[in-house]
């Protein structure tokens, strides 16, 4: 989600040079910058770019999850399961929120999702063919979002800054619920721990992709960080992110599918193989596995929809006009 | 469908004795849907007592460009504060 959001990002702007020098020092100054302050339009544009995309993201993220709802194995399992992807919805809410304080309207954000416009988060272009991906999931895909959501909790934008700090709250229970799954199947059957480590071999390489490709001295990047809409490049968020997670496979008894993974002494931080940036690619591009499903599910959801808000909008009108008749009519 | 829903800003009480706070936005036909999408996406975990949900179109907001005009005099009243005022030790806490 997130820093794939920047990809493409166009930070250009056609401000004067005191104006982007005053701007910087607020930045740099660390104050936030709020809705209606004066702000460069390459920063606005950049971050209404990101921001839609993650909740772009959260709300597509509701479709490979919700896909197990209903075959959950026991009641507590799908209390939880049911309860993090209403979160996912819920972030999905706070973050199209955050957008729409930069003059960018819901209605404009939803036809660039449903149009195939704006991109989503890679990751949920997989599918979940076992329920040990459900696991997989809340581990690895909210583990790989947890450590690229704290930095964003301190972005120089207000809003975007405070919606990230309610979801990082929510977003815990996420990834412990997605542990705890993992946990009993490692410790259950063989053929538990074997569902378990296909989908740690499935899920593995696409997380580490989550946090985008190696900037290198891209220039949309080192702009992004001095605007401090990002604060770590891929790169450190992706180191830490597998510093974190090889313990926790190691704990399970499962085997990260990376024969290169290696400890560097010196860096004191794994080193790993090559990742497959061609698929990464891809799926960006719409080659995924499910990036057509993804879309053709969410479009027939918004058509089946339409009566609902369509209604809602019916009765309020109504309920205005005869408010407003009774009001006459009392005068 | 081109037409928009309304957008809705949320305060939410946390408890008891606590003003409501500002918590976000959300988009809701009328105010009834309102308070009810407002009940789900920002109290899902027992964040509110008490929820109000007022029409963004009708907040009144100060315009950043105005703060200085707005909020810069009242740096120089610095009489408004206790410590401006000198008072013995011997008086003791006051």
């Amino acid at each position: 989600m997130y820093s794939q959001g920047l990809i493409g990002a166009d930070g250009r702007t056609d401000e004067d040079e005191a104006f982007l020098a005053a701007f910087q020092e607020r930045i740099d100054a660390e104050l936030k910058i709020e809705p209606n302050d004066p702000m460069p339009e390459g920063y606005r544009k950049t971050l209404v770019r990101q921001i839609s995309q993650h909740a772009h993201s959260e709300i597509i993220g509701m479709q490979p999850e919700g896909n197990w709802i209903t075959r959950a194995p026991t009641l507590r399992r799908k209390a939880a399961l049911l309860a993090k992807v209403q979160d996912e919805g819920g972030h999905g809410l706070y973050l199209y929120s955050a957008a729409e304080t930069l003059g960018v309207s819901r209605e404009e954000m939803t036809d660039q999702l449903l149009s195939g416009a704006a991109k989503y988060s890679s990751i949920f272009n997989y599918p979940t063919l076992t329920w040990g991906d459900i696991g997989a999931i809340g581990w690895l895909v909210d583990g790989a979002a947890i450590m690229n959501q704290i930095p964003l909790c301190r972005c120089s934008y207000g809003p975007y800054a405070r919606a990230m700090i309610r979801v990082c709250k929510e977003e815990s229970f996420h990834q412990r619920q997605g542990y705890e799954i993992m946990m009993t199947l490692a410790r259950g059957s063989d053929e538990q721990k074997a569902m378990a480590q296909d989908a740690l071999d499935r899920y593995w390489w696409p997380s580490l992709m989550m946090f985008g490709p190696s900037e290198g001295s891209s220039v949309h990047s080192s702009q992004s960080m001095a605007w401090k809409i990002k604060r770590f490049t891929n790169d450190e968020l992706r180191d830490k992110f597998i510093n974190a997670t090889v313990p926790q496979a190691k704990y399970l008894g499962l085997t990260v599918p990376d024969p290169d993974l290696k400890w560097n002494e010196e860096r004191q931080s794994y080193d790993h193989g090559e990742i497959d940036w061609d698929e990464f690619w891809r799926v960006v591009k719409g080659d995924g596995p499910c990036n057509r499903e993804r879309l053709r599910n969410r479009n027939r959801v918004h058509d089946e929809g339409a009566w609902v808000r369509e209604a809602a909008l019916a009765h309020a009108e109504k309920r205005r006009e005869r408010a407003e008749a009774a009001k006459i009519a009392a005068e | 469908m081109t037409e928009t829903t309304p957008l809705w800003e949320v305060f939410i009480r946390a408890r008891n004795g606590l003003n409501h706070k500002h918590a976000g936005s959300l988009h809701a036909a009328d105010a009834e849907l309102a308070l009810q999408a407002a009940r789900d996406v920002y109290t899902r975990r027992g964040e509110g007592q008490s929820i109000w949900v007022v029409r963004s179109s009708d907040i009144v907001a100060s315009d950043p460009q105005d703060k200085d005009m707005m909020f810069e005099p009242t740096a120089t009243k610095i009489y408004r504060h206790p410590t401006f005022y000198e008072i013995p030790d011997e008086v003791g806490n006051m």
